[in-house]
Order: C-alpha cells, then sequence, then structure tokens
C-alpha cells in the first residue's frame, strides 16, 4: 500500500497509475455531483423519473462528497469502496425506473451501462489500492549530513554578509525593522 | 549527436539529432560535460507550459568546453574555455541587460512577438523551454549552440569539478536571487516552501545572507532532512498545519520574508483551494495551482516580502489580493538575472563557503535521462537533483 495509514509512512510516491486513476475517479465524482445539482429536473425527465428530483440532487451531494474524500485525503481506499457503495445504489435506483410503463426505459439502459462501467472501474482500483504493493518500500536515503557548507552551518550563517543589496532589490526604508530611536545624549529638562 | 528530445506530454526520448551548428557570428559550440534536470523541467515533461513542439531538446543547466566560436565573439570567448551556460540567453547590450535585468533581455527571444501576445511584452530567450522562449535547443545533450555567446556564458576556472559548478547556470543564482528579493535583515524569519533544488539552495542563501531563522516546507522525508542539515527549522505539511506552526515560530507575528519555490504544481491534496485548483485545471479552466501563493500572502507578516522565484504559466485563480493589499505586502518575482549573481556566487564557491554539489543525488548518462524524468518526478528513490554526463 503507497498510502499513509496507521502502519505505513507516506512517502510521496502517489503518482502511479492507480493513484491518477483514484484522482480521475474523485474528478469524475465531483463533475458528475455539480451536473446532478445543477440539473435534477433535467437528468429526471430524460429518465422518466419525474419526482424524484429531489433524491438525485441528494446523490449530487454524496458525489460531491465522495469526490472530495478521494481527493483530500491521505489514502482514498475506503473512499473509492463508498463509490462502489454509490454505484450498488444508483444501479438500485435505476433498476426501479425500469419497472412499469417508463417511455425512457433505453435511456434508462443506457445510464445503467455506464454506471456499471463506472463501477468496473471503480472495483479494479478499490481493490488494486488495497491490496499491500508487491514491491517493499525503499528505505529513506539519508541526506541529515548534507549541509552543502563545508565549514559547517554555524560558520555559514552570515558569512555572506559582506554582499551588498543592489538598491532596485532593497526594501523601502519604511519596511524595515522598526527600531527604537537612541537615547538622546544630553539630559532631558525634567517637567 | 545524442539528445533528449521532447516528444510529447510525460513522452521524453535520447534520440539522434544533428550536431549544432554555428547558424550567427556571435555564436559558440560547446561540448557539454555535465548538464540537470531542472523543476522546471518537469512543468514541460507534464506539457503543463505550452509552446513545445514534438523534436525541441530540453535542458537549460548545462556546463561545458568551447569547441568552436563564431566571428563576432569579440575576444570573450576562445576555444577551450570552460563556461558555464547561464538559461537565460542575453545580448549585454539592450537597455534592460544594461540594467542588470538579464532576464528579460529585450533582443534574444526570437519569438518574442509570441511572448508579447502572451504577456504583454517580450522576456528574455531560455534554453530548451518552449518556443515562447524562442525555442531554442537545449543543453541535455552532446554538444549545445549558445547564441549570443559573448555574452551568455559564466568563464569558470579549471580544477574545480563540475558538481561544484554547474548550478551556477540557474539553481544557485535562483535560491540566492530569491533570498536577495528578500533584503534578509538579521531578525528576519523567512519561510520557503518547497524543498525541491530551488529550495535547497534558497535555505543556503537565506542562512548565508544571516536570517534569524529558516524555515522550510516540504512534505517528502528525505528533503526536509536536507533542509535541516542546511540549517532549516521544518514543517512536514501532512503532520502539521503550516499555518499554526508559522505563527507559533514567529510568536503569532507571521515570517517577515515568504519564498515561493514550488511554483505551478503545487501538491497539498488536504486543502480545500488545493483540490479546487486540481478540479479547475483538470477541465481546463486553469493554468497553475496556486496554493502556495495564497498560503504566503495569508500568512505573511503585515508589510512583508513575498519572493517568488517558483515559475508560473499563466491566469491564477481565487488570489488573496485582499490580504496582499490591506497588509501592504511586497511581492518580487521573476526569471533569474543569472549573470548579475555570478561573479559574487563564483566566489564563494571557490573560498569555500558553500558547496552546491550537495543537493546531487543521481549522476546518469544521456541515455538514462528519459527515465530519470519519472523518477525525479514521482520524487522515487530519494531523488532531489540529476545530473546526465552526455
Amino acid at each position: 500500500m503507497r498510502y499513509e495509514t496507521e502502519r505505513t509512512r507516506r512517502r510521496g510516491q502517489a503518482d502511479t497509475a492507480t493513484d491518477t486513476l483514484a484522482r480521475g475517479l474523485g474528478l469524475f465524482s465531483i463533475a458528475l455531483g455539480i451536473a446532478e445539482i445543477a440539473a435534477p429536473r433535467a437528468l429526471a425527465r430524460a429518465l422518466g423519473m419525474k419526482g424524484q428530483e429531489g433524491l438525485i440532487a441528494g446523490y449530487g451531494v454524496r458525489e460531491i462528497a465522495t469526490g472530495i474524500g478521494i481527493l483530500a485525503s491521505k489514502d482514498p481506499t475506503p473512499w473509492i469502496w463508498g463509490r462502489v457503495a454509490g454505484d450498488a445504489l444508483d444501479l438500485a435506483t435505476l433498476a426501479t425506473a425500469l419497472e412499469g410503463n417508463n417511455p425512457k426505459k433505453e435511456n434508462v439502459g443506457i445510464a445503467m451501462a455506464a454506471v456499471l462501467g463506472a463501477t468496473a472501474l471503480d472495483v479494479y482500483c478499490a481493490q488494486t489500492l488495497s491490496r499491500e504493493s508487491p514491491h517493499p518500500l525503499p528505505p529513506l536515503q539519508d541526506y541529515s549530513d548534507r549541509s552543502g557548507f563545508p565549514r559547517g552551518v554555524e560558520r555559514a550563517h552570515g558569512a555572506a554578509s559582506d554582499f551588498a543589496v543592489p538598491s532596485d532589490f532593497r526594501t523601502p526604508e519604511a519596511l524595515r525593522p522598526y527600531t527604537q530611536p537612541e537615547a538622546p545624549r544630553h539630559p532631558q529638562p525634567s517637567m | 549527436m545524442k539528445a533528449l528530445v521532447w516528444h510529447g506530454t510525460t513522452d521524453i526520448r535520447c534520440d539522434s539529432v544533428p550536431d549544432p551548428k554555428i547558424e550567427h557570428p556571435r555564436d559558440a559550440i560547446i561540448k557539454v560535460t555535465s548538464c540537470a534536470i531542472c523543476g522546471s523541467d518537469l512543468h514541460l515533461y507534464n506539457h503543463f507550459m505550452p509552446g513545445m513542439k514534438s523534436g525541441d531538446i530540453m535542458g537549460h543547466e548545462t556546463m561545458g568546453e568551447v569547441v568552436e566560436v563564431g566571428a563576432e565573439s569579440n575576444g570573450k570567448l576562445k576555444v577551450g574555455d570552460r563556461v558555464v551556460i547561464p538559461f537565460t540567453i542575453i545580448c549585454g547590450e539592450c537597455e534592460q541587460c544594461k540594467r542588470g535585468n538579464f532576464s528579460v533581455c529585450e533582443r534574444t527571444n526570437r519569438n518574442g512577438h509570441i511572448a508579447a501576445k502572451a504577456f504583454g511584452h517580450t522576456t528574455a530567450g531560455l534554453f530548451g523551454y518552449t518556443h515562447l522562449t524562442g525555442g531554442y535547443p537545449g543543453g541535455q545533450a552532446e554538444y549545445l549552440r549558445v547564441p549570443f555567446a559573448d555574452a551568455t556564458h559564466i568563464k569558470v576556472p579549471k580544477g574545480i569539478p563540475d558538481e561544484k559548478l554547474l548550478f551556477l547556470s540557474d539553481i544557485f543564482p535562483t535560491g540566492w536571487q530569491a533570498a536577495v528579493q528578500c533584503d534578509i535583515q538579521p531578525t528576519d524569519t523567512v519561510a520557503i516552501w518547497g524543498c525541491g533544488p530551488v529550495g535547497q539552495m534558497t535555505i543556503r542563501s537565506a542562512v548565508l545572507l544571516g536570517a534569524k531563522q529558516v524555515i522550510a516546507i516540504d512534505r517528502i522525508p528525505e528533503r526536509l532532512a536536507m533542509a535541516e542539515a542546511g540549517g532549516a527549522i521544518t514543517i512536514n505539511i501532512d503532520e502539521d498545519s503550516v499555518i499554526e506552526r508559522l505563527n507559533e515560530l514567529t510568536n503569532g507575528k507571521g515570517p517577515e520574508k515568504c519564498i515561493d519555490a514550488v511554483g505551478m504544481e503545487a501538491h497539498a491534496t488536504a486543502t480545500i483551494d488545493s483540490m479546487y485548483d486540481r478540479v479547475k485545471q483538470a477541465t481546463m479552466m486553469e493554468t497553475d495551482r496556486p496554493h502556495v501563493l495564497r498560503e504566503m500572502a495569508y500568512v505573511c507578516r503585515p508589510a512583508g516580502t513575498l519572493s517568488i522565484p517558483g515559475v508560473y504559466g499563466g491566469l491564477l485563480d481565487k488570489i488573496p489580493f485582499g490580504a496582499i493589499m490591506n497588509k501592504g505586502l511586497t511581492i518580487r518575482t521573476g526569471q533569474t538575472h543569472v549573470n548579475r549573481w555570478s561573479d559574487d556566487l563564483l566566489r564563494r564557491i571557490e573560498e569555500g563557503q558553500i558547496d552546491p554539489s550537495f543537493v546531487i543525488t543521481h549522476t546518469v548518462s544521456l541515455e538514462e535521462g528519459p527515465d530519470m524524468y519519472k523518477v525525479f518526478r514521482d520524487k522515487q528513490d530519494g531523488c532531489i537533483k540529476v545530473v546526465i554526463k552526455p
């Protein structure tokens, strides 16, 4: 597993094909969710599911939440499994539209085929992410001795104080650190 | 000759291409002894920067030996000279070059009209960095044609290894300029986002310039360890809130100087704004992911400075300009005026103040270059800086 969990460390190697697929599914979730919230009436009409607009918009909220979860989490695996569960719910809901005399049954069939395609991707992605990687993570490289300062950090600190910052790079006087004015040299008359 | 050639998104190959020739009397040809893959090359590899064409030769961090000079080298270069080639091509004669603003040279970008359409004005020609900046072949190759070579070079002495000098071409002066743009005072806290090669050089520059404390921000353990070795306090974005930690380390006042060494491809997966950027970038509605800019503007101390060496390409969304304006922040940015700093930095290398070779983690042949792009991009195998030996 490449992601950080209780047991594993994050190694910043999140750009494998499966991770890219997971991100793609997250983006797809958000896009689909936006469409469901923005146009529930049009979707309900196209699927012959009049009266179900609220349910469709609710599914849109679910899609967006799942998408954000996938993109935001350190380990998207549970969120991808969440998508699989959501796919099942979508299929069950669409199946109800196949009953009776729905004149849009053909559209419902197309929608179910599309959801099945997405489900296959979701299951593949979730299973791959859930599997332990056959390749153990390589050990961390140790760069703790690479200061870049041949004489050490302490001697390097301020070593370039001889550098004169060019006038066009200097901070305006008014924005320089504030320092207290010097105490007056002559005693002030007491009031 | 062999060269690393861009063919499309994540498709770079080691191809045989014609040897470069002198095309103008001010040209020179160098035999490349060392070159490197820059973090900004990854923007081309991932194709986030527009303006690449299949067949373009990559690379803008190059050094080598002069093997041929044109008739108008004006005695400034001769065969056998050892040179580092700055990534910005400069004429040395225009108004901007005379003022030391080499990265906005007015004459070297032969596609200046395209740059002017995108940016309003032309900027300097760059090696191996899109047709927006001249479409000049880059230096990840056995040989490189250097246009305006009498001005576009840094002569370096023999006897110092390539590894110590190569980064005068880009990342060392880039990190240096990022720090100089902050006009660092001994009381300053300098926060640096990104511990890649430029971030590492920026950390060292801020230390050399005497910052009170330098704070480095990243999520890759090896990079954070290298930053710490260079004298920085580190913040791992996967473990800590950047804003909270920066405020803790500055008594709630925020750092005076903030440096963005990340640029357009920020990876901050756990924030709402970065998800927003990813969605917009994926739907071609935004060119860059400016999470770091937003965070810097928010956390920077009022009247502080934002220094931006990180590369951005186009139109950025949701920049908190209200914070920038109301807090009176100063923004300093730009491509690096390499030759403005090179003499000073070369002296510091020669005197042993700094050895930039610390950042090299992988040295490979040209043939291995294409694979190393992926290793570098995915931060595998502790990869921070790749040097190529043609």
